[in-house]
């Protein structure tokens, strides 16, 4: 029954929790910069970065209180290892690796993907083989586990991600970063009425794109405005969703029936989006016989607790990392 | 038992000591990744004295001004272990340790780094028997400004800095003979000194509160003030 305290400073949240078994969140602390990097219309690595190292060993210790906890209940220190943006993740390896030395802790590498899949466990029973969508501003990966701590990759984005198109296609009609919920907001009150492009790319494949349909967006408000005809951002909102969520649905079902997976999971932080729970609800319906797990909205986008329940498997393969451990920003999964 | 480390630079430095000596001290020169090779370098000097992390009764740390990124390798690594090990953090200036090679010198020490742009970013300090004063508090400078002042002075300046080599001739040509130079020994912090000026100080009183000095504001955050600026 170890318990792990988990760090995770990948992208633009500073976050630590405390998850015993792999599945029990005992304290779960997450200091979002989302509101400074909002200014800026994105993440920028460099604010990133300074914010982790203000906020760090504040963010360790709420966690610890939280828990009521001193470094000897702990049983490891686990962190991000990638990937994500360099000097981000660095805050957190050099971080973990200062709690590991001063307490005499093992240390757990984590893969950042890994975290939002095996978020799942916090809330199910997770059984194998199972498939995993993991969605966000970062990731649009299809993810194949025949058993648990094997991951095989099915399907990956070949352009953008999907929450990235999310916040381009937002910015176009002049919404605020990040985009996903608002379009999502103003979808709900749309109809779909413009047949955006669909990319299945070749035959048979897994894989993703989301830069034509981007573009598609652009060049439909461009020439909408220049033939002075009216756009209806809720309606140009609900046809790129539809689009989006047509893909994703469609990659999914035929993976969930090729790879006759038990469960199908939907992490990551645009598994938010309602248009995609709803979908992929009625996809994967309750009395069928795939059971699809889609983590609440605090454990799908980046949080630490999830990258506690991906250690409990490196635990369990008695992975350990070196003090030599380094932040790898294109760190690969499996 | 102290441990000092650095890592604003290329050179990687760890030191442990107390107010009688230093017991241990270890750098390295190689142009490596910090976050590789600092807590291998932690671990090797505390075992190579036989000191245990809870026989630490401090840590002291460069904040800068340095590289961003091995500056942030450093101040994480010591936060977390004054945070852990519930022990007092001390700020060091990279710019006040590197000066120290010097302070049993006469005249006065300018330790800097190149900030591009015919920038640098400056300490000026008088040496006065093994103490050193603070002349200008440490800041960017443009280097013409910076000379300009220096070369009003009477007293002599000696220059320490890696980045020597990049304005040699401009000091030379603004300060003729009233300048010199530190050699290569001389250019780098010596870990020992981080932990001569951390003795000599209060630690800083809250631990999360330190932060690395960094040379100016990042990239984004000066573009999105001057916008600021120009809406007021
Ligand atoms: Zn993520």
């Amino acid at each position: 029954m170890p318990r792990i305290l988990a760090i995770e400073t990948s992208c633009d949240e500073t976050a630590v929790a405390i998850v015993e078994d792999g599945k029990n969140i005992i304290s779960n602390i997450v200091a979002s910069q989302m509101e400074i990097h909002q200014r800026f219309g994105g993440v920028v690595p460099e604010v990133a970065s300074r914010h982790h190292v203000e906020n760090m060993t504040m963010v360790v210790e709420e966690a610890m209180s939280a828990a009521k906890m001193s470094y000897k209940d702990l049983d490891a220190i686990a962190v991000t290892e990638g990937p994500g943006l360099v000097g981000a993740l660095l805050v957190g390896v050099n971080t973990a690796k200062g709690l590991a030395y001063a307490h005499d802790l093992p240390l757990l590498p984590v893969h950042h993907i890994g975290g939002h899949i095996h978020a799942a466990q916090l809330v199910a029973e997770v059984e194998y083989p199972t498939l995993a969508l993991v969605v966000s501003g970062g990731h649009t990966s299809l993810i194949y586990m025949p058993k648990e701590g094997v991951y095989e990759g099915v399907g990956e984005t070949r352009d953008d991600a999907v929450g990235e198109a999310y916040d381009k296609v937002a910015r176009t009609i002049g919404l605020s970063y990040p985009g996903g919920p608002e379009i999502d907001r103003l979808a709900a009150k749309g109809e779909v009425t413009i047949d955006f492009p669909r990319a299945w790319l070749e035959d048979g494949s897994y894989d993703f794109s989301f830069s034509g349909l981007k573009s598609a967006v652009l060049n439909y408000i461009h020439n909408a405005k220049q033939r002075g005809e009216e756009v209806v951002p809720e309606n140009v909102a609900a046809s790129f969703q539809a689009s989006v969520t047509d893909v994703l649905v469609e990659r999914s079902r035929r993976a969930a029936s090729e790879y006759d997976v038990k469960q199908f999971l939907v992490t990551g932080g645009v598994a938010a989006n309602r248009e995609l729970r709803s979908s992929m609800e009625s996809e994967f319906p309750a009395e069928g016989n795939v059971e699809l797990v889609i983590p609440p909205l605090s454990l799908c986008t980046d949080n630490a607790a999830m990258i506690g329940a991906a250690a409990q498997i490196a635990w369990k393969k008695g992975l350990r990392a070196g003090y030599d451990l380094n932040g790898e920003p294109g760190l690969l999964l499996g | 038992m102290i441990l000092a480390m650095d890592t604003s630079t290329y050179v990687l430095g760890v030191a442990l000591g107390d107010k009688e000596a230093v017991k241990a001290e270890w750098t390295t020169y190689e142009k490596k990744n910090h976050s590789l090779r600092l807590m291998p370098g932690i671990d090797h000097v505390m075992k190579s004295i036989n000191v245990e992390p809870s026989d630490l009764s401090g840590i002291a740390v460069t904040t800068g001004p340095g590289s961003y990124t091995g500056v942030r390798i450093g101040v994480s690594t010591a936060k977390a272990m004054a945070s852990a090990l519930q022990i007092p953090i001390y700020d060091v200036s990279s710019l006040e340790a590197l000066a120290s090679n010097r302070r049993f010198g006469n005249g006065l020490v300018c330790s800097f780094i190149d900030a591009r742009r015919g920038q640098v970013y400056a300490g000026v300090y008088e040496a006065r028997e093994g103490d050193l004063q603070a002349v200008f508090q440490e800041k960017l400078w443009l280097l013409d400004d910076l000379l300009a002042e220096l070369a009003s002075r009477s007293l002599p300046v000696y220059f320490l800095s890696l980045d020597v080599d990049l304005h040699r001739d401009n000091i030379q040509q603004a300060l003729g003979s009233k300048a010199s130079f530190g050699g290569a020994t001389d250019s780098r912090i010596k870990p020992a000194e981080i932990l001569r000026i951390a003795l000599d100080k209060p630690p800083v009183s809250n631990v999360h509160a330190l932060v690395p000095r960094y040379l100016q504001l990042a990239e984004a955050e000066k573009n999105w003030r001057k916008v600021q600026g120009d809406h007021e």
